[in-house]
């Protein structure tokens, strides 16, 4: 059975220049041990989407699906209450900034233990006890002096490896990375990545990584999913995305990989992601698209067959002769 | 956070000096002779007035007599009163009590309501019940003291009469001082009715010297709490899956009171001041009344001692705010 299952995501963010469609038409799926990366530049709805499923985004924004579920439960009509039980045990999610993430106030220990006093039915010597396996299992040497410690006497890589270790504090079915190494050192980062991938191993949680570093996909993730401006515009495995890719948006990306490129120069993608005001008719990457024709600025285009990467696109690249 | 301190207590030293300065400076630039303001209507003989001036001291050259004051203060004696004759020391202590316990019921007021009130505010950020609040305050904050005590009066003790309208307590309640708290001192006393009495008589003072510090920590709690809110780590928070209650009452309200304390402090400094109009106002009889008192009788040792002890008092306040700053932000206490 399909863990998360989310068809057909919107979000609208009220805002004083009127309605913002900033996730539009999302569709998600994850099973249980699956690794799903979704990928795409800033402000294409990457966090927002999952911040919506988490019951976490403000009170401006409107979300819609034509279905929500996780584990069985349907997320849309879960009382704030019911979903504070599901939230943070069943399903967790990590964040891009970890030295922000972790409150000043509170020790780390009581942080991870907060977790476990709210979701799991443990007196304070068990609730020590896994919290100081928790820091283990991070990989954070002499844990019990660790869960001592004040978020400002970490590193940032310490601070993410504790924020996983408060994420994973009840087992979840379900980890959420958001650009979890965006914010560290090559070095660290390559440490967490693989932290993460050792534990979605262990465990046999699902991962959703999120993240704008290809890079990062070909060396994690399982499934791709390439979102574009709130909308999703490819989806594929990370081997045949990368052999095939079908939308011009996600060669495009790969064309901007340092290891990947054919010229002296690093190809990029002229302009940015469109914003409130300036959301082009028809498709939705016409305005920095080479391919683009009359057609594509006209009409929205449709999502093409599973063969050719679910693509958003009037004319998908890549695609076999027999298949158009 | 010894070396903090050991640091903080060295700046004590200048201030303190400038204190003794100002107090010295203050009531002496102020026209008014004591000499003549203590004769009174009948007047003084030109002999009887050169004793006077001699005995005082005033013949000596200013610097001297500021010489003698200081080398006193620093010996522990302030010198005694020109009207009761008594140490000023003594009378301080004997009125401080009356203050104290008019603060300290202020203060607490405004803490316990401007907090929720200011956190309340913050969450319902710009809805009816935040609109209203931050209205009331920033009356409450401009609105003039003695206007504002005057209104009460005339409400509660005028219209309604619930409550009396100056003094501590009832004239027929009569009992030792064992702690000069008059709330304590009268439950002690185990008379029927003094304990309402004495709460009666407090707490119109007590609202009075609240508002304002119930204002500025009321709008400082809000402010704080709305920037605390939008930070990553509340976020972190509510994806633990934390009720509402806790991330804004520990996890937000714990990263909030660190500049709420600040304006807690600062509001200690104010209250006394706030003390000195609101005592004269409703008769109370605590230090700021005995001040207003002695600067219209020219009593030198008392403005001047009275208000280095003031000043004292607000500078060691201000200590133990930063003290407590250190155990509510750990960043601090590391050092
Ligand atoms: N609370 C909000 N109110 C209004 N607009 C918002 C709000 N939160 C996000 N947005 C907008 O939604 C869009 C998508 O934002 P989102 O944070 O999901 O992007 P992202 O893909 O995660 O990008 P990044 O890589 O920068 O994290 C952005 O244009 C952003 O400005
Ligand atoms: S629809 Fe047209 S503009 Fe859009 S991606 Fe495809 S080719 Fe480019
Ligand atoms: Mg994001």
């Amino acid at each position: 059975m399909t863990l998360l299952n989310i068809k057909n995501l919107s979000v609208e963010f009220e805002t004083a220049g009127g309605a913002f469609r900033a996730v539009d038409g999302v569709d998600i799926a994850v099973d249980e041990n699956d690794i799903l990366a979704i990928v795409g530049e800033s402000g294409s709805g990457k966090s927002v989407s999952m911040l919506a499923m988490m019951g976490l985004l403000p009170w401006t924004a409107t979300i819609t699906a034509d279905e929500m579920s996780f584990d069985g439960i349907d997320l849309r009509d879960l009382s704030a209450k019911q979903r504070r039980k599901v939230i943070g045990r069943d399903m967790s999610m990590i964040f891009q900034e970890p030295m922000s993430s972790l409150n000043p106030c509170f020790t780390v220990g009581f942080q991870i233990k907060e977790t476990l006093r709210i979701h799991m039915d443990m007196d304070r010597a068990q609730r020590q006890k896994r919290a100081v396996e928790l820091l283990e299992l991070v990989g954070i040497p002499d844990p019990e002096r660790r869960l001592k410690a004040f978020p400002h006497q970490m590193s940032g890589g310490m601070s993410q490896r504790v924020m996983i270790a408060m994420a994973l504090a009840c087992k979840p079915r379900l980890l959420i990375a958001d650009e979890p190494t965006t914010a560290l050192d090559v070095t660290i980062q390559a440490q967490i990545l693989d932290l993460l991938t050792d534990l979605q191993k262990e465990t046999g949680m699902a991962l959703i990584l999120i993240t704008h570093d290809m890079g990062v996909v070909a060396e994690t993730a399982q499934r791709v999913q390439v979102q574009y401006a709130g909308q999703k515009v490819e989806e594929q495995p990370v081997r045949d995305l990368f052999a095939h890719p079908h939308h011009p948006y996600t060669a495009a990306l790969l064309d901007a990989l340092p290891e990947r490129a054919t010229e002296r120069h690093l190809p990029t993608i002229p302009g940015v992601v469109p914003g409130q005001y300036d959301r082009p008719q028809g498709c939705l990457f016409s305005p920095r698209c080479k391919f683009a024709d009359d057609k594509c600025r006209a009409v929205s285009p449709p999502v093409q067959p599973r063969d050719l990467g679910l693509a958003r696109c009037h004319y998908p690249v890549n695609a076999k002769e027999d298949a158009v | 956070m010894l070396r903090y301190l050991l640091s903080r207590l060295l700046t004590f030293v200048p201030t303190f000096i400038g204190v003794c300065i100002i107090s010295f400076a203050f009531i002496r630039v102020l026209p008014g002779d004591p000499i003549i303001v203590m004769a009174g209507e009948r007047g003084v003989s030109e002999e009887r007035y050169q004793e006077l001036y001699e005995q005082f001291g005033f013949d000596r050259p200013i610097v001297v007599q500021f010489w003698d004051y200081f080398t006193g203060v620093l010996q522990g004696d302030l010198g005694t009163s020109y009207v009761t004759k008594r140490p000023v020391w003594d009378e301080f202590f004997s009125l401080f009590p009356a203050t104290l316990e008019l603060s300290i019921c202020a203060i607490l007021l405004a803490i316990l309501l401007g907090i929720p009130a200011g956190v309340i505010a913050a969450v319902n950020r710009g809805k009816f019940f935040d609109r209203a609040l931050m209205s009331s305050a920033l009356v409450g904050y401009s609105m003039p003291i003695f206007w504002w005590a005057l209104l009460l009066i005339i409400v509660f003790s005028g219209n309604l009469g619930w409550t009396p309208v100056s003094g501590r307590i009832d004239l027929l309640y009569f009992f030792d001082a064992k702690t000069g708290f008059m709330l304590i001192d009268s439950l002690l006393s185990g008379q029927d009715g003094a304990f309402q009495s004495a709460v009666r008589h407090l707490i119109l003072p007590a609202i009075v010297l609240a508002t304002i510090p119930l204002a500025v920590i009321a709008r400082q709690t809000r402010s704080a709490m709305l920037e605390v809110l939008g930070e990553d780590y509340i976020r972190t928070a509510r994806a633990k899956g934390l009720a509402p209650m806790r991330v804004n009452g520990v996890h937000a309200l714990r990263n909030a009171m660190i500049p709420v304390i600040t304006v807690v402090g600062l509001s200690v400094g104010m209250l006394l001041a706030g003390a000195i109009l609101t005592e004269t106002i409703f008769s109370w009889p605590g230090i700021g009344k005995w001040m207003v008192d002695s600067i219209y009788r020219r009593d030198y040792p008392v403005v001047q001692g009275g208000l280095l002890l003031v000043a004292l008092l607000v500078m060691v306040v201000n200590l133990l705010v930063d003290l407590a700053y250190g155990l509510i932000n750990p960043k601090i206490r590391k050092r």
